[in-house]
């Protein structure tokens, strides 16, 4: 029995040294293999009486196992000392940057431009757009602002040239978003003659507009937001009520004052210009301007084919360049036109 | 409009500070631009009498003055200004005044002698910049008053900027008749007697024109002195309101003209022969101008003209040869209405404007301008002496004034607000409006405009008036109500949020660049060097924008030059915006809402430096042609495109191909031409695309299709082909032969070089088989792939590689 014994702990130092799988397996063979050490006595006791049989067949069994679970403790501890150091190879420094494509951006403009639209649709108004090169009815007659109304001086306009070098006949590049007013109740109108009554209009139509002048706070294109709300019941007071809801809205904060002041617009009146103050910030105190607004002029309506009396509505005009420098602390103008990356990426 | 803080208020004097004042007009819609003290703070400063003047005995430059400053003892003060004199006036800051920027006036010795105070220049009183001496004081100027109050400078100076409806408020008189409507203080305008005339002389007026001059009143005065001077207070109202005292007749009218809002125009009386007519311009008629500028005018053009020949534009400018000037001895002083659709517009026409356009343009007071030649011409006898003739009125219709409904319901319902008739009543009752009520309860008011107002026409001018009256701030904002309707989405139209967000995800940054380009980048990079095809501005602001653009791309390639110069390695931007481009069909349509120019909405995109962001691990590799056409793709996805080969101006000839959406050409994608590539002084080509927005913008609705149950079966081929030989055709000429088992073939390995023939290459592809409703045989496997060589060997000369 102290020979098994041997054996066994022989077996157990021999596994115990290595650290190679395969030469574990040929070890193996030593004790376990078909003239292994075990293999041999196991074949030792037909020679044996009954009785020996049994109990010596009992230690060699024994020995045995003993035997194949050493092998296979030892079998797993080298599988994990391999995964460990493969682990630990392919270990990776996690703290070096992604590899891949970097985020653009919106333009700051843009990123306003796609705030109010959103804040405007929660209540029902749609986007509309119409031509940048506008000819002069919609852009002033049909605003009520005829030829040498004194009011054309207040837009520096852009004319267009003819190919022979004479300016074009009443083309221009439009002064402000309000035409699309005019196209769109004409186009409004002729959709739903046939109703007994106009289904309401309520429209945004954001786009840029031209005029001549440049400095550092005027561009000579730049960008605005007109608003359009046409119905049985519309009043002035409505309009104070959506341009202020839309203000604290858009700045997120109930921290400023609305104020309206009267003003003169040809295509509205009564008319306003709406300034804001905020209470608190680096601006806190200051009266800046950001719209000018009123109720649609009769003559408008009128001439859009709508019936003044029976439909009111208002209309205003927001500077969304103006309000993106003020929410974003941007003091220059120019910038959002001149694509400069540095700036640019400020608003990824 | 700049006009005195003091002057309104010896017109109207509300109980408010001048910010409050300030904040009433801008809140009442006249909008104060600018307010400024007319001198800095400063005090114990007074009128000072110099009686002696001996050197300093210790300093060239410095004289020891005994000045009389009013206290009862003269005192001794040292000064250094070249012209301080004996018997002269000027300011005497005394110890203890504060002077702006600090200075403190104390009792010193200077270089040894005593000096009780010091002799002042306009500019060490803040008052002007002029510091070349003292600020020399009239004569009269009382001794030891003080400074500030004999100069009034406890003044502000008010700048508002006016609507063009508002010319009433374009005088005095104007601004504080509307200053007594909104804080309800006494007005105390002005009374202005008729002044008798003292000799016969008088001049014909003929109205020849009535529409555009009705009324004019003009009378002769004889035996003035032009080079009389120009009293200090009108010097000082005249400048405080902006303008630049010039000679005692031409201050008169212009102080007239801004107390009255009146503008006049005094005519040298001996240059005139016969009646003076106010007609319309004669043809070829030219007139050598007061701006020294020579008009041809139209025929639309009102002139002042006597019976020889034309005298001035009228309501807009005198003529240069019959004005008056510092010899004028006997004046014709002309007052009259100019209707404001006889004056708009001319003088921008001629490319000037004047005080009296701006005001008759906009609607003079015709009940006025008989009162304001009797202001002007008392004023004139005051001053330059001289002896008046009877004043002659030639009138004929004047403006009509028909009254204006206002109903209390429509107010109301416009504003929002109810208000209620007598509040209405009380409220123009405050803006002096004269009306009759009419209807039941009296809810109705027929309003009469005053002569001066010009902007009250319709029921909205009235509503607007009550409105500005009764306070903005006093409407409510309630939150807004309406009809609740949900808005359509229509699946099939992308929006542009989601196309910029495709385009942000990959990389790009969005830019807004101007619409008007240099002409250079319209030849560059749309090819287009014709004038006919050109859409000029005709006033741009500078030469480099000064053509509408056709294409986004010279703004990206700009955008491009601007951020290399800032070090910036790796670029990517795009643009989504209007381009321009003319269009002889002339016909509107969506795309072309104005007819001659089409409009379409573009987007373009440009890729410079590594194709990955600079790193460890991003390889350097450039961009290239693949990369954008891999954005593109993705972008269109699921829309299938074709892609053909392109000459375009803007690109690299070899690198350069059409997008062709359902057989349209939808836009380009290329490298930019070498050529442009060195004028702009790239170090590397960009990639650059640019596509109609429309294309881009149809998202057609997803369809339903079964997914099969059966696995696909996946065959490789690869084949040897003609180096040149477009992968499309071949794409082309497979889809075509392929049998319906065959769902898909896709390129997955290309290779030249080494092991294949020369001018050759190797396509790998693999074949994507399988049918909804069973397994496929090997045979039918089979056949197909033979198919599929068959044609690739027959039609494309191709080789199977082993």
């Amino acid at each position: 029995m102290d020979n098994l014994d041997r054996i066994v702990t022989e077996a157990r130092a021999a596994f115990a040294a290595l650290s190679d799988p395969d030469a574990l397996e040929q070890v193996k063979a030593r004790f376990l293999g078909k003239s292994g050490q075990i293999t041999e006595r196991l074949k030792e006791l037909g020679k044996l009486l009954p009785e020996q049989k049994k109990i010596a067949g009992a230690a060699i069994n024994a020995a045995k196992t003993a035997i194949e679970n050493a092998l296979n403790e030892r079998r797993e501890a080298i599988r994990q000392a391999a995964l460990a150091a493969r682990l630990a190879e392919e270990a990776l420094d996690v703290t070096l940057p992604g590899r891949s494509e970097q985020r653009g951006g919106l333009h700051p403009v843009t990123r306003s431009l796609e705030r109010i639209e959103a804040l405007f649709a929660s209540i029902g108004f749609s986007v509309a757009d119409g031509p940048e090169i506008e000819d002069d009815f919609h852009n002033f007659t049909a605003l009520n602002t005829p030829e040498d109304h004194p009011a054309r001086s207040m837009h520096d306009t852009f004319y267009l040239q003819n190919p022979d070098g004479s300016v074009a006949d009443k083309v221009l590049l439009r002064t402000h978003t309000s035409p699309i007013q005019a196209r769109y109740m004409q186009a409004h109108v002729a959709r739903y003659r046939h109703l007994p009554s106009l289904p309401e209009i309520r429209i945004i139509a954001p786009g840029r507009v031209y005029r001549v002048d440049s400095d550092a706070t005027h561009s000579p294109m730049f960008h605005q937001v007109e608003g359009l709300w046409v119905g049985e019941n519309v009043s002035f007071a409505d309009l104070k009520g959506v341009i202020a809801d839309f203000l604290r809205r858009f700045f997120e904060t109930d921290d400023l004052t609305v104020r309206f002041r009267p003003s003169f617009f040809p295509f509205t009146e009564p008319s306003a210009e709406i300034d804001v103050a905020f209470m608190s910030g680096a601006l806190e105190g200051r009266w800046l301007e950001v719209a000018g607004c009123g109720m649609v002029h009769p003559n408008v309506l009128k001439i859009a084919g709508i019936d003044p009396e029976k439909y009111t509505g208002f209309a205003f005009g927001f500077g969304p360049d103006r309000l993106t420098m003020l929410r974003y602390g941007v003091n220059d103008l120019r910038l959002f036109f001149e694509g400069d990356l540095r700036f640019l990426r400020q608003f990824v | 409009m700049k006009f005195s803080e003091s002057w309104l208020r010896a017109f109207v004097d509300p109980q408010l500070t001048s910010e409050e004042l300030s904040h009433r007009l801008t809140m009442a819609g006249l909008e104060v631009e600018n307010r400024q003290p007319v001198a800095p703070a400063f005090a114990h400063v007074v009128v000072a009498e110099v009686l002696a003047v001996t050197k300093h005995p210790d300093a060239d430059r410095l004289n020891v003055c005994r000045v009389d400053t009013g206290s009862g003892a003269p005192v001794t003060i040292v000064c250094g200004a070249p012209n301080v004199a004996v018997g002269l006036k000027a300011p005497c800051a005394l110890p203890g005044a504060v002077l702006p920027g600090a200075l403190t006036i104390r009792a010193a010795k200077v270089r040894g002698v005593e000096s009780a105070g010091m002799l002042c220049s306009a500019k060490e009183l803040g008052a002007d910049e002029d510091a070349s001496g003292l600020l020399l004081l009239p004569a009269d100027a009382p001794v030891g008053a003080d400074l500030r109050h004999y100069l009034d400078l406890d003044d502000c100076q008010f700048e508002l900027k006016l609507t063009p409806n508002r010319a009433d408020c374009l005088s005095l008189l104007g601004i504080a008749r509307e200053v007594a409507a909104i804080t309800g203080a006494a007005a105390h305008l002005p009374e202005i007697p008729a002044v008798p005339a003292t000799i016969a002389d008088t001049r014909a007026i003929v109205l020849d024109a009535p529409e555009g001059c009705p009324l004019y009143c003009g009378r002769v005065i004889k035996g003035v002195d032009a080079r009389a001077a120009t009293p200090e207070w009108m010097k000082r109202r005249l400048q405080r309101s902006g303008v630049r005292a010039i000679s005692a007749l031409v201050d008169v009218t212009n102080y007239v003209m801004l107390e009255l809002g009146q503008p006049l125009h005094a005519f040298d009386n001996t240059r005139l022969s016969g009646a003076i007519h106010a007609r319309l311009a004669e043809p070829g008629e030219k007139l050598l101008l007061l701006n020294e500028q020579t008009i041809a005018v139209d025929a639309d053009v009102l002139m002042i003209a006597d019976d020889a020949k034309p005298l001035a534009m009228a309501g807009v400018m005198g003529g240069e040869e019959s004005g008056i000037t510092l010899e004028t001895r006997e004046l014709f002083l002309e007052s009259a209405f100019f209707s404001p659709p006889a004056i708009a517009g001319r003088a921008r026409r001629y490319g000037f404007t004047s005080d009296a356009a701006h005001r008759f343009e906009r609607g003079v007071d015709f009940g006025g301008a008989r009162r304001a030649l009797e202001r002007a011409t008392q004023l004139i006898l005051d001053i330059c002496g001289g002896q008046a003739g009877p004043v002659v009125e030639a009138q004929a219709a004047l403006p009509p004034r028909p009254p204006v409904r206002l109903r209390s319901a429509r107010a109301e319902k416009v504003l929002g607000l109810e208000l209620g008739a007598e509040r209405i009543a009380a409220l123009l009752a405050g803006l002096g409006l004269s009306y009759q009520r009419e209807g039941e309860t009296g809810e109705d008011f027929l309003v009469t405009p005053p002569s001066w107002r010009f902007d009250l026409e319709i029921e909205e001018d009235l509503i607007e008036e009550i409105a500005r009256l009764h306070g903005y701030d006093n409407i409510p904002a309630p939150a807004p109500q309406g009809r609740m309707a949900m808005m359509p989405q229509p699946e099939v139209e992308r929006p542009n949020a989601r196309i910029r967000q495709a385009l942000i995800d990959r990389g790009y940054q969005e830019v807004v660049n101007f619409a008007f380009v240099d002409a250079a980048w319209e030849a560059d990079f749309a090819g287009k060097t014709a004038e006919s095809e050109l859409i000029r501005l005709a006033n741009p602001i500078a030469s480099q924008m000064a053509v509408m653009r056709s294409t986004l791309l010279g703004g990206l390639i700009a955008n491009l030059v601007t951020n290399l110069r800032r070090k910036q390695s790796r670029v990517r931007l795009f643009e989504l915006g209007r381009c321009f481009a003319r269009d002889d069909q002339g016909a509107r349509t969506l795309d072309a809402p104005v007819a001659g120019f089409r409009q379409p909405w573009r987007l373009a995109a440009l890729a410079y430096g590594g194709a990955l962001p600079e790193g460890w691990g991003s390889g350097g590799r450039k961009v290239d042609f693949y990369d954008l056409k891999g954005d593109l793709e993705a972008l269109l996805a699921p829309a299938q495109t074709r892609w053909e080969k392109l000459t375009h101006p803007a690109l690299h000839p070899g690198r350069a191909a059409s997008v062709v959406l359902d057989g349209k050409i939808i836009g380009c994608l290329g490298e930019l031409h070498p050529e442009w590539v060195q004028k702009y002084e790239l170090p590397q080509a960009p990639v650059i695309f640019e596509l109609d927005l429309a294309a881009l913008k149809a998202a057609p609705i997803p369809a339903f299709a079964e997914v099969s149950k059966f696995q696909p079966v996946l065959r490789d081929l690869a084949i040897v082909v003609d180096q040149n030989l477009p992968l499309q055709s071949l794409l082309d000429g497979l889809k075509k032969a392929k049998p319906a088992l065959v769902n898909d073939i896709q390129l997955f390995d290309l290779y030249a070089g080494k092991g294949i023939p020369e001018n050759k290459k190797s396509l790998a592809f693999r074949v994507v088989m399988q049918d909804t409703q069973r397994t496929l045989l090997d045979s039918e496997v089979d056949a197909a792939m033979q198919q599929l060589v068959s044609c690739l060997e027959q039609a494309f000369g191709a080789q199977l590689r082993a």
